[in-house]
């Protein structure tokens, strides 16, 4: 902006940096911007980083109230005479010393205790009161494996779901939807409007409004409970037509032209041609192809009637009904299903974002 | 494909390329519509077409049968009026707060602020999650002993259950949601804000304009058209909001929280028995009802260009 250009004089980095209005401080505009920012920050971040902070909690730890920042976990010390751990706690004795005892058991108000260094020096009762439980920052990964292992061999089989769903549409939408852009832009023929207005029509008719009678169509085509009954209904993106064609509009013709003389066949021209100079397009089709394949929920959970082809949103959703009071291994589940995108949203932010926004706009 | 173009000869080489998104499209977005058609003005719990009596407006008139039209409690589907009208509620509420918050935020990014690729990428981030993510990630921070409660307690406060009482749990689905989807509509009307000419800043800069004065009469204005678009979308998605309150909320407490979308899927496929032509009946209400908002959008900003 202009106002950067006005605060040449004096330190020229520390001018770029806070000039405001020709002035070296800032504004009570720029006090709110950064505030309304760092309010959204904590707003959009925070739930996800406790979700995740979460998933790292034992199970006594999440049920705490009020809840603890970090995952604790009880210490515990392995005493002669007992076949489990026993949880240590930092006790004030009756004669106002302090030790560190193992607790065997409690008994209403008191606990039962022994020295895990002197087990033979017998057992003392002390008030719960007056015993605080050692604590130590610890991250809980065992959820992680427990959820592994609990659900063993389904959830490779949801991450297979949901990647083959993801991968399988994505590829097919680029193929149908880039040879539909090229066909629309690159010739000229009787009915081509026609066509191009009844696939854009389609962007009138919401999902959810045709889902009985596609519904229907997947159990005619047999696929109910079949990964393909979720492919299908939704590799024709409208939305990717548009996009492609608008941008297959600006590559020369002369090209395609030369090509021609050249006797490459029209399957040729698209091929080594027009796609890869559409690329941009393509990744930007392709980013939204595997947001929503990736996310959805409502067709999959009509279609994928059985636990076998359940995705990772469906197993994570009928996780939180069955499995309540297991929260541990559930916001395992939940970091699990979001990281992918998480990744991946990491390395392609730049892209993602100016690609909406390119296509947010006609 | 080369072989093929011998045969049929390059005029009809487009035909052959726009034959597989053409079916597609035929199989999966035309053929539905007019079987939803068929299937609102049929009835019976079968699937088949062929198996389903025509009963003509029944399905319809279930849906309008009510003796008291203010008073959801008095329709024979009672439950398809009070989705529709916690719809007539949620939309509106939910497309203020999302395009206020949006263009807040769309504004601040605009700016030359530090970090702004880092904010903006924090703004953006949540809609990448799914649904499902969202709505237990909520869940978690909204439940008895969550996050919020604890925070309530440090303060001093006594803990709500937040989900359990109808307000608290409308309040949360329109914030989750807004949360949830908002990145998105910055994201554009950034670009919008974006293609707005630096020098007619310059000039308002030049008459000493204050800041709320180049906002409401530059910025707004040249901003319009940006803002039907994400108006527009913002509406059709809001109408058809379902995973994320289906899995936070489960519609309830009662039915608080069920939108037009959860209606459909519990009538159409949750509820048995199965109630097809109920709930193509409903969707077909609703297709209805977007298709007349667009068009009026449409005619709108027609007038606006011209105007």
């Amino acid at each position: 902006m202009a106002d950067v250009a006005l605060s040449k004089s004096g330190a020229p980095m520390r001018g770029l940096l806070f000039a405001r209005r020709g002035r070296n401080r800032l504004d009570v505009t720029d006090w709110l911007t950064y505030g309304f920012l760092v309010l959204g920050l904590l707003i959009m971040f925070t739930p996800v980083a406790w979700v995740v902070l979460s998933s790292f909690k034992t199970q006594a730890n999440l049920q705490e109230f009020p809840p603890s920042i970090l995952p604790y976990s009880s210490e515990t010390a392995v005493v002669e005479g007992f076949d489990q751990p026993l949880p240590l706690f930092d006790v004030t004795l009756k004669d106002g010393t302090k030790a560190r005892l193992a607790q065997i058991r409690r008994v209403g108000r008191n606990a039962q205790m022994i020295n895990p260094d002197n087990p033979g020096a017998g057992r003392v009762t002390v008030a719960v009161t007056d015993a605080v439980p050692v604590r130590k920052v610890r991250l809980a990964t065992e959820n992680y494996t427990n959820l592994v292992a609990s659900s063993g061999q389904a959830m490779g089989r949801y991450v297979y779901n949901s990647l083959f769903i993801t991968t399988v549409a994505t590829i097919i939408t680029l193929v149908m939807n880039s040879m539909a852009a090229f066909a629309l832009s690159k010739y000229r023929f009787a009915g081509s409007n026609v066509a191009l207005i009844s696939i854009l029509s389609t962007l009138m008719i919401p999902a959810t409004v045709v889902l009985v009678p596609t519904y229907l169509i997947v159990a005619e085509l047999g696929l109910v409970g079949n990964l393909w009954g979720v492919i299908l209904p939704t590799v024709a993106t409208p939305t990717g037509v548009f996009l492609l064609r608008q941008y297959m509009l600006t590559i020369p013709d002369e090209l395609i032209e030369a090509a021609r003389m050249d006797h490459a066949s029209e399957w040729r021209i698209f091929f080594r041609i027009v796609l890869p100079l559409s690329s941009p397009a393509l990744a930007v089709v392709a980013i939204f192809s595997i947001l929503s394949r990736w996310n959805d929920f409502l067709l999959p959970l009509i279609v994928l009637n059985r636990r076998e082809v359940y995705t990772l949103q469906l197993a994570l959703n009928s996780f939180q009904s069955e499995f309540e009071v297991r929260y541990d291994l559930m916001l395992a589940m939940t970091t699990l299903t979001a990281l992918p995108l998480a990744c991946a949203f990491i390395f392609l932010q730049r892209y993602i974002t100016t690609g909406i926004a390119s296509t947010g706009i006609k | 494909m080369t072989g093929l173009q011998k045969i049929l000869g390059i005029r009809r080489m487009p035909w052959v390329f726009l034959l597989p998104n053409l079916l597609a499209v035929l199989f999966f977005s035309l053929l539905p519509v007019a079987i939803n058609v068929f299937y609102s003005v049929t009835g019976s719990d079968r699937l088949y077409p062929s198996e389903r009596p025509f009963i003509g407006s029944g399905n319809y008139e279930t849906l309008f049968d009510c003796t008291n039209y203010l008073d959801a409690s008095t329709c024979s589907s009672d439950l398809f009026w009070r989705a529709v009208g916690n719809s007539l509620v949620f939309v509106p509420i939910q497309v203020i707060c999302m395009i206020g918050v949006a263009l807040l935020a769309a504004v601040c990014l605009n700016r030359e602020i530090r970090g702004r690729g880092f904010f903006r990428a924090v703004f953006f981030f949540p809609v990448m999650l799914s649904p499902v993510v969202v709505a237990l990630t909520w869940q978690w921070i909204l439940q008895r002993n969550g996050a919020l409660n604890g925070i309530l307690t440090w303060l001093g406060l006594s803990p709500v259950n937040w989900l359990v009482f109808p307000n608290t749990a409308f309040f949360w689905s329109v914030f989750v949601t807004v949360w949830a989807h908002m990145g998105f509509y910055t994201i554009i009307l950034l670009a919008g804000l974006q293609s707005i000419p630096r020098d007619v800043y310059e000039a308002a800069k030049m008459d000493s304009a204050t800041n709320w004065r180049v906002f409401t009469r530059i910025t707004l204005p040249l901003l319009k058209p940006v803002l039907l678009v994400v108006f527009v979308l913002c509406v059709i998605r809001s109408v058809q909001t379902f995973d994320e309150l289906y899995v936070l909320t489960g519609g309830g407490p009662g039915s608080a929280t069920m939108l037009i979308v959860q209606y459909i899927y519990e009538v159409g496929f949750a509820v048995q028995p199965r109630n097809f032509g109920l709930a193509a009946a409903a969707s077909l209400l609703l297709g209805v009802v977007l298709l007349i908002f667009t068009g009026l959008q449409l005619r709108l900003s027609r007038n606006s260009q011209h105007g």
